[in-house]
């Protein structure tokens, strides 16, 4: 059963397309993942799904509806969830108050709540600073929610976004580059919590990477992109053999491209 | 000449025309005559002669800042230099006053203010005078630049007190229990003498501070109150916001007439601030157009309650609820179309915005409704002549103004720590990641603004009533750049800072009067200097200071922690 | 679809297109009521229209100030009016001279140009050292704070000039050879308009040139685009910066002479209105682009000339020039609330994720 479909999706900037007809299916509670070489429009289908982007051509379809053109907090709403390539907290609100930012769509004291501190107010806060605390646990980051984000170590702060995306109980996560920048134990750590994201709490999830282990060990179905458009899809053990794919990435002659190749056809890479 | 001292000279020369140029600067603006006539120490020294003076010192301190001369000699020969320098463009400007008058062109250049440089010295003789006194003071500049650290913070401070206490002289006579002859009058007028702190009480007070500052540098500080109190203190909270009631219950009858004017003034701008702050501080919008809730507040309350135009009759606080809902739907109005706009265009838009409704409020289109340049008259006041038999109309405003601050102050400092005040934060620090995490950012920003302009439209309605009329001069730009500049000066978001700023802002240039044309030259010079040296304010919350001084973020704090993660740690 | 449609226009744009078309009816309604009912004849037109050039060529000079320096360094220079009136505010003193020593009337261009060069060089003075003093040191600082600051300074510069030249207005003595009109190809035009016109093309192909041939200019043009790249290249940024806000300002103290052509009285609060229009101006023609502050400072200028004759008056409006100004913030209004790029667009990218 496909959770997230999208169909025929297209994306122009000016003359440059961006997206060309891309079709993705995502099956519900699966690990997939997206590679291709920079600037293949990885982020950009990312921005398309989570309404940052309105698609110029083709459908994107969430659990039967479809969500083109809906607002990003609508998108949210509806079960979707992402994390970004750059660390997009809120630097100046603690890791807490990040966490907090991620429950929105489940809060619902507003105005007058907030100033007569109902008691229907407090216990919806009281009950949402305990789940948050649990999240932080969750991943890793227990006694940390007092920190500012922006003085978190940048392998917490790449957690506490995962823990933000969960707060709003998400039925498909988005992730975009999460190992980016990590060593390799980190890296080890944070693919494990992908993968109990999926066991244990039934996320569906959809990878953006860069790291070919990650990728290759994690992954149920490869969608490959070059230049906009799809160019391979299937298990890890296919793409790996693909000589486009491999072209793709020799080809560009980019760091990240001569090590992606070499690691997705098995040989050790020199950066070891 | 070595080096070092022609840098010495290079620095000093162009330090000294600078400063040389401010003094001059005051004095062509009018501000040196004009404060002339404040004493602050009576018969020794004057505002205007401070004001005259102050470049120049300021121009020694800065000039061996600069070229960090350590040597004694040189650094004091460096201090002269630079006042010399000063000085000779204030001689310059005697010296073509002779020859021509300047007055065509520069009003102020009277014989009065050349006087006043020339400390009363006729011309050839008064050529000298800047020269000598510029370098006086350049050498006390430049000794204060050398003095121990400890040592000039005391004379700072010392200076300072004299300083404020001279000017604010007449302040002090204006309190009731001083316009009568007694004990304690006489205490002060000896304290005081006509004009400024007499020479006695300005020394001792000089040396006392001097004493206190000097022995107490460098010791820690206690935690001052904006840390927030700790769970300890909440019985000593509550016993301070007692105390601090009374006093406040009581103040019109302490103070007199004149003071519980100053504090409605206060107030009423306070309330505006609370707003504004609500709409900048916490949500990041900048208005700028804020004067037309004000505005529209007032005119409702007119229209309502006027019987001079008598559409309707209604009383003040029958009205009161109408003027407030009029205010709430025009900042919806305003708002939704407006808000999705970026933060310099937003402010531009609100700009005109305020135009719009002050030309309106004027025009002869829309007289036969508002009044169009004569305004409304005969607005309604808050309660029947009963109660006028108890409380004078004054106290009473009072006590409205009061409670006014009261509400509108909780419901910001409630929806500060809300979910909402949290969503706002959130929208200030990065728009598109707040929707992302499922906030309507049209619901939310319209929220802040629409607050904001309520608490607006409260104010504009007391004020109406206060001033039992509404005319439309009373609405124009100043006014939101005044409650901009408040809560910019005490510190954006942060409720004390609005207080602060509100008494800085409102209540100082009430109690200096008289110098009310250079008010704006100040404001403007004000918020030009405050962005550049403290731009969160002067009573910031810790997350806006935190903000404003990126890159120098504090080290991640070590936490103990509670108790270790269940399967979750790396490796 | 139609759900589709549903999601992707919210309640918001409902509203506010409503109240456009509204706007829009009530002009229409109006500009035809006018000209049905003949109330003004066509040479009224024709004198209106040349009005709304000249003021149109004076909000040119001052809009190129706002986008010149919005185009490098992305902010809104709010003090810019301040140094358009800094100009012509100290010029008069010259110009009052110059009447009364008679050289005013025989030497007309010298003294015109004198007074210009005073007034360029005055406004320029006063540009550099705001950039300096206020905003260089702001540089990498949240967007709010350099505004705050600009209006800051802008009251500060305000009230200093009071202080300096009184708080009185002055007026600009008259040049007797530009009193009255010209017969041109059977049209009257009125002198002091033509020569505010004239001037204002040519100090704008001015501008065009040295933007498009110097150094100066092509750096300045560079660093717009991107100043991390301009930098690498070898252009000195700060200097760039610097010869920006001195281009502008001489625009302005250009502007300011031309503005008292047509309206010869100046004081010290002279600058704050036609600074806001000329702002509105280049937002209208799409800000960052010189060529957009040119178109819409002429579509401001023809619209508050024409305007309140043309659809005020068929709406029945009393005194329908007390509402010019308005006019001028409702058009920035509906700009920045329905076309914010303006109409020949920003040239300026946005990032998104």
């Amino acid at each position: 059963m496909s959770l997230l479909t999208a169909n025929k999706v297209t994306k122009r900037f000016g003359g440059l397309e961006a997206l060309s007809k891309v079709d993705i299916e995502l099956k519900d509670q699966a690990i997939q993942s997206i590679i291709g070489p920079n600037g293949a429009g990885k982020t950009t289908f990312f921005n398309c799904v989570t309404g940052f982007y309105n698609p110029d051509e083709g459908d994107l379809i969430l659990d039967g509806q479809l969500i083109n053109g809906l607002s990003p907090d609508k998108v949210t709403r509806m079960g979707v969830a992402r994390t970004y390539q750059n660390i997009r907290l809120f630097k100046n609100m603690t890791a807490v108050e990040n966490i907090l930012m991620g429950m929105t769509p489940h809060l619902k004291s507003g105005f007058l709540g907030g100033i007569f501190r109902t008691p229907a107010t407090m216990r919806e806060e009281q009950a949402a600073l305990e789940e948050a605390r649990r999240l932080l646990q969750y991943v890793g980051l227990a006694g940390r929610g007092d920190l500012m984000a922006k003085n978190l170590a940048y392998g917490d702060q790449r957690r506490l976004e995962i823990a933000r995306a969960l707060a709003s109980k998400p039925k498909v996560l988005l992730l975009d580059e999460p190992t980016a920048g990590m060593n390799p134990s980190e890296t080890q750590a944070t693919t494990v919590l992908i993968g109990r994201l999926r066991d244990e709490l039934g996320i569906t999830i959809l990878l953006i990477e860069h790291q070919m282990r990650v990728v290759m060990g994690i992954s149920e179905l490869i969608t490959v992109l070059d230049y906009g458009a799809k160019i391979a899809e299937g298990p890890p053990s296919e793409i790996q053999k693909n000589p486009r794919v491999i072209e793709a990435y020799l080809g560009r002659g980019s760091e990240n491209g001569g090590e992606a190749a070499s690691q997705a056809a098995g040989q050790p890479s020199s950066a070891a | 000449m070595t080096e070092k001292q022609s840098s010495l000279w290079k620095t000093a020369i162009s330090v000294g025309l600078v400063v040389g140029g401010i003094s001059l600067l005051l004095s062509l603006v009018g501000m040196v005559a004009a404060f002339n006539e404040r004493d602050i120490i009576t018969g020794a020294f004057t505002m205007g002669q401070l004001l005259l003076f102050s470049p120049l010192i300021v121009g020694g301190y800065a000039a061996l800042l600069r070229s960090q001369e350590k040597s004694l000699v040189r650094g004091l020969f460096g201090g002269v230099l630079t006042g010399f320098f000063g000085g000779l463009v204030l001689t310059a400007l005697l010296v073509i006053g002779q020859q021509a008058d300047l007055r065509l062109m520069f009003p102020n250049a009277s014989p009065e203010l050349y006087s006043i440089i020339s400390f009363g010295v006729e011309p050839p003789l008064s050529y000298v005078v800047p020269l000598i006194y510029g370098a006086i003071f350049g050498i006390i500049g430049a000794g204060l630049e050398l003095l121990p650290t400890r040592v000039r913070s005391a004379v700072l401070t010392a200076s300072l007190w004299v300083i404020v206490l001279g000017l604010f002289r007449d302040m002090f006579f204006l309190i009731p229990v001083l316009t009568r002859p007694g004990p304690i009058t006489t205490i002060f007028r000896w304290i005081f003498g006509p004009s400024g702190l007499s020479v006695p009480a300005a020394i001792i007070l000089f040396v006392t501070v001097f004493g206190i500052n000097f022995w107490r540098f460098g010791r820690p500080k206690p935690d001052t109150p904006r840390r927030g109190f700790s769970e300890q203190n909440r019985t000593v909270r509550w016993i301070v916001i007692a105390i601090a009631s009374v006093i406040l219950l009581l103040l019109p009858q302490v103070l007199g007439i004149f003071f519980t004017e100053v504090l409605d003034n206060v107030g009423i701008y306070l309330i505006m601030a609370l707003g504004l702050n609500i709409v900048v501080g916490y949500a990041g919008l900048l208005d700028l157009g804020y004067v037309a809730f004000f505005a529209i507040g007032a005119y409702t309350m007119g229209v309502l309650t006027s019987p001079e135009l008598g559409f309707f009759n209604l009383n003040f606080w029958a009205a009161l609820p109408f003027a407030l809902l009029a205010t709430t739907l025009s900042g919806v109005i305003l708002g939704l179309p407006v808000l999705r706009m970026r933060g310099d265009y937003l402010a531009i838009v609100t700009l005109g915005f305020g135009e719009i409704v002050r030309i309106l409020a004027l025009s002869e289109w829309l007289r036969p409704y508002i009044g169009g340049t004569q305004g409304i008259q005969q607005i309604a006041i808050p309660v029947s002549d009963y109660i006028l038999e108890i409380l004078n109309t004054q106290a009473l405003f009072y006590y409205l103004i009061l409670a006014g601050c009261l509400v509108v102050g909780f419901i910001a400092w409630r929806l500060k720590d809300s979910r909402l005040g949290r969503s706002w934060i959130a929208l200030r620090e990065d728009e598109d990641v707040a929707q992302a995490m499922g906030l309507n950012t049209v619901t939310t920003k319209l929220l802040a603004f629409a607050t904001g302009a309520t608490f607006a439209g409260l104010s504009g309605a007391i004020f109406a009533s206060k001033l039992n009329s509404a005319y439309p001069h009373s609405f124009d730009l100043m006014v939101s750049i005044f409650v901009l500049c408040i809560i910019i000066i005490g510190g954006m978001g942060s409720i004390p800072g609005a207080i602060l700023g509100s008494f800085f802002l409102i209540g100082l240039p009430e109690l200096l009067r008289g110098f009310s044309e250079f008010r704006l030259l100040v404001v403007g010079a004000v918020m030009v200097a405050m962005m550049l040296i403290k731009p969160e304010g002067l009573w910031p919350e810790e997350r806006r200071r935190l903000e404003l001084h990126e890159g120098e973020s504090e080290p991640a704090e070590v936490v103990e922690e509670e108790f270790a993660p269940v399967g979750s740690s790396p490796d | 679809m139609l759900r589709n449609w549903r999601q992707r226009v919210s309640l918001t744009d409902v509203i506010v297109w409503a109240i456009g078309v509204v706007l829009a009816a009530g002009v229409i309604y109006g500009t035809i009521v006018t000209l049905r009912a003949e109330i003004y004849a066509g040479r009224t037109w024709i004198d209106l229209t040349i009005t709304g050039l000249a003021l149109g060529g004076v909000y040119a000079l001052i809009a190129l100030g706002y986008t010149l320096v919005y185009g490098i360094l992305k902010m809104i220079n709010f003090a810019h009016g301040e140094v358009f009136m800094s100009g012509p505010f100290t010029a008069v003193f010259l110009a009052i001279y110059l009447d009364n020593i008679g050289f005013l009337n025989t030497h007309p261009i010298i003294s015109l140009l004198m007074i210009t060069i005073l007034s360029a060089t005055v406004a320029t003075t006063i540009a550099v050292l705001l950039e300096r003093i206020a905003y260089k040191p702001l540089r990498g600082a949240p967007r709010l704070v350099p505004l705050i600051t600009a209006i800051g300074a802008s009251f500060f510069l305000q009230y200093t000039f009071r202080g300096l030249y009184g708080s009185g207005i002055k007026a600009y003595p008259e040049i007797d050879v530009l009193q009255g009109s010209w017969e041109i190809a059977g049209i009257s035009i009125v002198k002091t308009q033509a020569v505010s016109i004239v001037g204002a093309v040519l100090m704008m192909l001015v501008i065009w040139g040295i933007s498009r041939f110097t150094r100066v200019g092509k750096a300045m043009r560079a660093v717009s685009e991107d100043q991390e790249v301009s930098a690498l290249m070898g252009i000195d940024v700060d200097r760039t910066i610097m010869n920006t806000f001195a281009l502008g300002g001489a625009a302005a103290g250009v502007a300011g002479i031309l503005y008292v052509l047509l309206f010869p009285i100046v004081n010290f609060f002279m600058g704050f209105i036609p600074g806001l229009k000329a702002f509105t101006a280049a937002v209208l023609g799409g800000i960052g682009n010189p060529i957009g502050a040119f178109l819409g400072a002429m579509v401001l200028g023809l619209i508050e000339a024409i305007g309140p004759s043309l659809f005020l008056t068929g709406l029945g409006i009393p005194a329908p020039y007390q509402l010019k100004d308005a006019l001028a913030f409702v058009i920035l209004v509906l700009i920045l609330i329905f076309r914010p790029t303006g109409i020949l667009g920003e040239r300026i990218s946005r990032t998104k994720a």
